[in-house]
């Protein structure tokens, strides 16, 4: 900011004598993003939400390497000679020792034990199971036989960690999309509202509001993101969850790039919505259409992680490459051209985003009184 | 000066501004009347460079305007606004420096406008914080903390207290007398008439007059007396080129072609009665701006 401030003072000596003293469009910006990120930053909610979401990520994956032991507990299993023979080898029980089927069942009975495992003629793995009310399933299956398996492709990606991935960098996606894109939407009305925009306009241009107000938010989104990936890598890193660090590292590369530019474009559509109406109750009315754009290829992204053809499509679709993008890096189902291809296709769109929200706020914001629609909006 | 050129807007099929011109002089106060919907503040605006005209042009002494000289223009739209959660000093700063002032330039002229206009308060305080009053304080300190060349107030009285409006009016007299133009809009005609050095009447978007205030009152009118006697003066109404506009017993307004006309009216009174007074009247902007509206 000082060099800046170095050239606005030359500039202002050197204009004040023609009376010439207006701001440059760069120098503009950059007080609109120095603003709008100072005015969050001091905001007892934002910056609660950003330290509570970055704690929980944090913990949560900490905790994660723990939790089957957590989960897991140890049944007391009754075994006579021939049951103590049959159950060797399986964890997570504790045998006590009985003389015969009858000091099983009595233990059983009084719930000392959860089961017991005992001599069957019966039965062709000449053991029986005791339980009181259902037997213990664990404890079935480690008795029962096991065919043999063979492991094709051993490191081929797991359907249910895939769609944990998906799920994942499509909420990262979407509540950064719904969060940040209601930050600047309810900035733009407030500035609408309280009719500053007014005075705003007179000293600078509707597009340096409506772009320092996209970066900064931009900026905002990804520092609380980055915050909170770096919790969750430490987290990582403390439970040795080798899973986190290691396969997804490349997808996450590419969630990055598209995740930056697909902000731009939604925090601009925002800002055109914002700009469309006077008052904060209006806002759903234009901003539903927005939100709609950004729900429904995440979830199309979530209901057919498993669908090669349909993620192929949501990977080109502006709205939902940045989810299905590093989603199918991930399965290995994209050749290494489509993310550029892709990343490429977003980048125009948001250009183009970018110059109708222009128009859409240049047009709006100084229209009060009831809101506007998109097509109007569009067409004066 | 300040000069506005055949400046036409339409807002969608509605043509809100026709062809209007007017001049803004240099360290005079330019009052800027018309009823609502007339077309002020979209002028303002357009003046402003908020929004653009549709055709005709903007002239600061002669040369056409550009962003330069409108960023020395102070300027205070009708419908206030400011940062309401925003610390005021904060607001100031920030408005001043997109018109290239320093941080350090900014916040010393802030705090000292906000000394000058008595600001009750820290200027640390959130806008929302302080009173009314003080808010309107705010607003102004915010169209002055650049140190502009020019000033462009809509509806600057609107919604004030006496004391504001002195406060108010005192500020901006000063400001004229620095010899910079001023240009303000108000529904207050009386404020207007004690105010302003020149007058611009618009009606549905067109010019109605333009002028001095003294200027205007004798183009739209024949000139006024009014006459005081110890008796009757149902006598005024029979005399040629005279013509009553009231008549109260022994108190008559009337208007005459010229001064040696309605001095006759005099010299007759004096022969059939005692004259206690006898004075041009000044028509009241009021009717003036009546007048000139209903038209």
């Amino acid at each position: 900011m000082s060099t800046t401030d170095t050239t606005t003072a030359a500039d202002n000596t050197r204009q004040a004598r023609v009376g010439l003293n207006r701001a440059g469009f760069t120098t503009a910006i950059g007080l609109v993003i120095e603003r709008e990120i100072m005015v969050r930053i001091k905001s007892k909610a934002f910056m609660v939400s950003t330290i509570l979401s970055i704690v929980l990520f944090g913990v949560l994956v900490g905790v994660s390497g723990a939790l089957p032991s957590l989960f897991s507990s140890t049944d007391k299993v009754a075994v006579t000679s021939a049951g103590a023979k049959a159950v060797e080898g399986i964890d997570d029980i504790e045998t006590v020792e009985v003389a015969d089927v009858d000091e099983a069942k009595a233990l059983i009975t009084s719930e000392e034990v959860e089961s017991a495992v005992v001599e069957s003629q019966d039965s062709p793995t000449g053991v029986a199971v005791l339980s009181l009310r259902s037997a213990p399933e664990s404890l079935i299956g480690a008795l029962s036989l096991t065919p043999e398996v063979e492991l094709l492709d051993p490191d081929a990606p797991d359907p249910a960690l895939t769609y944990f991935i998906g799920l994942g960098l499509g909420l990262v996606f979407f509540m950064a999309a719904m969060t940040f894109g209601n930050t600047i939407a309810s900035s733009v009305v407030e500035e609408k509202q309280s009719r500053i925009v007014e005075i705003l306009l007179a000293s600078t241009s509707a597009r340096v509001l409506m772009f320092g107000k996209v970066i900064a938010c931009t900026i905002l989104a990804f520092a609380q993101i980055g915050l909170t990936a770096v919790a969750v890598l430490a987290g990582a890193a403390i439970s040795g969850n080798d899973l986190v660090l290691g396969k997804v590292a490349e997808p996450i590369a590419w969630f990055v790039p598209l995740f930056i530019v697909g902000f731009v474009m939604v925090a601009a559509l925002y800002a055109a919505a914002a700009s469309m109406v006077s008052r904060t109750e209006d806002l759903p009315s234009t901003s539903t259409p927005i939100m709609m754009l950004i729900f429904l290829p995440y979830m199309g992204v979530i209901i057919f992680s498993s669908n090669e053809t349909v993620m192929a499509v949501l990977s080109y679709i502006p709205f939902s490459a940045a989810v299905a993008v590093p989603m199918r890096v991930f399965l290995g189902t994209i050749e290494w051209w489509e993310p550029l291809v892709s990343l490429f296709i977003l980048i125009v769109t948001t250009l183009l985003a970018l110059l109708l929200a222009t128009r859409i706020f240049e047009r709006s914001i100084l229209k009060t009184g009831p809101k506007l629609t998109w097509g109007q909006a569009l067409r004066r | 000066m300040i000069t506005l050129e055949n400046i036409n807007r339409s807002f969608g099929d509605k043509q809100v501004l026709h062809d209007l011109s007017f001049d803004i002089g240099d360290g005079r106060m330019t009052g800027f009347v018309g009823s609502n919907g007339s077309g002020k503040t979209t002028t303002m605006r357009i003046l402003l460079g908020v929004l653009a005209a549709d055709s005709g042009r903007i002239l600061v002494d002669g040369t056409p305007i550009t962003a330069g000289h409108r960023s020395a223009i102070g300027y205070m739209p009708e419908e206030r606004g400011l940062y309401p959660k925003m610390p005021i000093i904060d607001q100031l700063v920030y408005l001043a420096r997109f018109h290239g002032l320093t941080r350090q330039a900014a916040k010393k002229r802030g705090l000292d406008l906000l000394e000058q206009l008595e600001l009750k308060g820290e200027p640390t305080d959130t806008l929302e914080s302080v009173s009314l009053g003080n808010q309107q304080k705010v607003q102004i300190a915010a169209a002055l903390i650049h140190d502009p060349q020019a000033l462009v107030l809509d509806e600057p009285f609107s919604g004030l207290d006496p004391a504001a409006v002195e406060r108010t009016l005192g500020v901006l007299t000063d400001f004229a007398s620095s010899g910079a133009p001023v240009l303000f809009s108000s529904h207050q005609l009386d404020l207007v008439e004690r105010l302003v050095d020149d007058l611009v009447i618009i009606n549905d978007g067109r010019l109605v007059a333009a002028g001095t205030t003294t200027e205007l009152r004798r183009q739209r009118s024949l000139p006024e007396w009014t006459l005081q006697t110890d008796a009757d003066l149902g006598w005024v109404r029979g005399l040629p080129d005279i013509s009553v506009v009231e008549l109260d017993g022994n108190w008559a307004r009337f208007t005459a072609p010229n001064a040696d006309t309605a001095e006759a009216v005099l010299r007759k009174a004096l022969t059939v009665s005692t004259v206690s007074s006898f004075a041009p009247h000044e028509v009241a902007l009021n009717r003036l701006f009546q007048e000139v509206t209903q038209s």
